[in-house]
């Protein structure tokens, strides 16, 4: 494979671009899946594999060409986010929270915010960071503290962020607050006067997504901060991002399945327990054709959505729902069974499905909690 | 009678809130359905049925309250577009 090739000649080198599934999985078990665990432990991803990841284009390959990406559809973005997340829900969620700041200057941003940040993001030489949660709002938005206030003609930000997925680490921060009528989405600099960031350690999962909380100590922003349309359409930015949000954790949740599938087969396939193979057991059995029917099942729910979105279908936004909210409970499911496959080895580090477990309990809360997902797709119901 | 951009945006809202007995003239806003979701997704409906884009300063609540004003929105637009 050539991506192998180059991979060996070092970060330094230029790695050919990740276009489709089948590169993406080369990509993954190369240089992500072997370093997962130590991921994990260390809680943080090392600077090197941040680099390959922009050398290969996969911070942002949606973006036009125009803003540095390759115009990807969102159908094979899906399918690379699942192979991202098969190896490592924490870089996964990294690509997440970036593809969401980098969506919305596309979507929503001037000419002036695409030809500022545009290139940026596409690199990954800015990485981006959602900033909506609060020590007092997680689901309930309307419930947010934080305030940006008009200021001259630009904004004064005002409050605190908490649970920022790569915050630690990113240069841009996309900040949800409440404006003088509605909520306003702002583009707002690490390094702008005012911007605190206390990293957030020792998570039960996702661990190396490099969490943070984030103060805001009247931050002074200029009017180019503003990102989208202010009054009633503002909060179709938070929709927006969230959407595909949703979709990447879609996504990636159903790469927990499939690897709780890989490790599952490989160690029924070679452990004995009195005198058969696991994988001969009828219990066992069960537990593998359910994680088979599943991965397949949020697969194609994931694609539907992606389809839908590639032909901007309204259609999608509640597909991406359905999609996320059974593609988390499938991977929280799926994992609680891959570590009673392992049994005790199940628990310990040397297999990774401990780990598949602890990120996937993530899932069921991240961008939008089981509870807030069946309540939305619950209209469904009434729709004709 | 309602043109056919009128029709299919009616047919849009009445899918998505079939008990709200919203028509042309009726203010969206004021039966308490409208959420930035339903929104969002009104706007792609928009934008994928009658291949437009609407940037974002047309996105003021006045030309999405009533089914009559989406439809005239559509219609600036296309003759924009026609026109460019």
């Amino acid at each position: 494979m050539e991506i192998t090739t180059a991979a060996r000649a070092g970060p330094a080198a230029a790695l050919p671009a990740v276009t489709g599934r089948e590169a993406a999985r080369a990509f993954v078990d190369e240089h992500i899946a072997p370093r997962a665990e130590e991921y994990d432990q260390l809680g943080a991803i090392p600077e090197d594999l941040l680099t390959r990841l922009g050398q290969a284009g996969l911070w942002a390959p949606f973006l036009p060409t125009g803003m540095g990406g390759s115009g990807m559809d969102m159908v094979t973005l899906g399918e690379i986010h699942e192979e991202l997340g098969r190896g490592c829900s924490s870089v996964r969620s990294l690509l997440t929270v970036h593809s969401m700041l980098a969506w919305a200057v596309y979507r929503w941003g001037t000419p002036g915010q695409r030809e500022r940040w545009g290139r940026a993001l596409a690199g990954g030489h800015v990485l981006g960071a959602f900033c909506l949660s609060e020590p007092g709002a997680g689901s309930d938005t309307s419930a947010i503290t934080t305030t940006a206030t008009p200021s001259g003609d630009g904004w004064r930000l005002r409050g605190s962020k908490t649970w920022i997925t790569g915050g630690q680490r990113a240069g841009l921060f996309l900040v949800f607050a409440r404006g003088p009528a509605s909520t306003v989405a702002l583009l707002v600099p690490r390094t702008a006067a005012g911007v605190t960031v206390r990293p957030i350690d020792d998570m039960l999962g996702t661990r190396a997504s490099m969490l943070a909380g984030i103060r805001f100590d009247d931050v002074s922003l200029g009017p180019e901060a503003l990102l989208g349309p202010a009054g009633f359409t503002s909060g179709m930015v938070l929709s927006s991002v969230l959407d595909l949000g949703r979709y990447s954790v879609a996504a990636g949740s159903v790469g927990i399945v499939q690897a709780c599938l890989e490790a599952c087969a490989g160690y029924a396939a070679t452990r004995r327990a009195g005198g058969s193979l696991l994988r001969d057991l009828p219990l066992i059995q069960a537990k593998l054709s359910d994680m088979v029917t599943d991965v397949r099942a949020g697969r194609l729910l994931v694609a539907e959505a992606g389809r839908l979105k590639d032909a901007g279908d309204p259609a999608t936004i509640m597909a991406t729902w359905v999609a996320k909210y059974f593609a988390a409970t499938a991977a929280a499911r799926h994992a609680a069974e891959a570590v009673q496959v392992h049994g005790a080895s199940g628990c310990s580090r040397d297999y990774p499905v401990a780990r598949y477990y602890r990120d996937a309990k993530v899932m069921e809360i991240i961008e939008g909690s089981n509870e807030i997902q069946r309540i939305t797709i619950a209209e469904q119901a009434y729709r004709k | 009678m309602p043109d056919m951009a009128s029709t299919q945006i009616l047919g849009f809202i009445t899918s998505r809130f079939p008990q709200a007995g919203v028509t042309e003239s009726a203010d969206i806003f004021s039966l308490g359905y409208v959420s930035s979701l339903f929104a969002m997704e009104l706007v792609m409906f928009m934008e994928k049925t009658f291949a437009i884009t609407i940037p974002n300063d047309e996105l003021r609540i006045d030309n999405f309250r009533t089914v009559e004003a989406m439809t005239g929105l559509v219609g600036r637009l296309r003759a924009a577009a026609a026109a460019a």
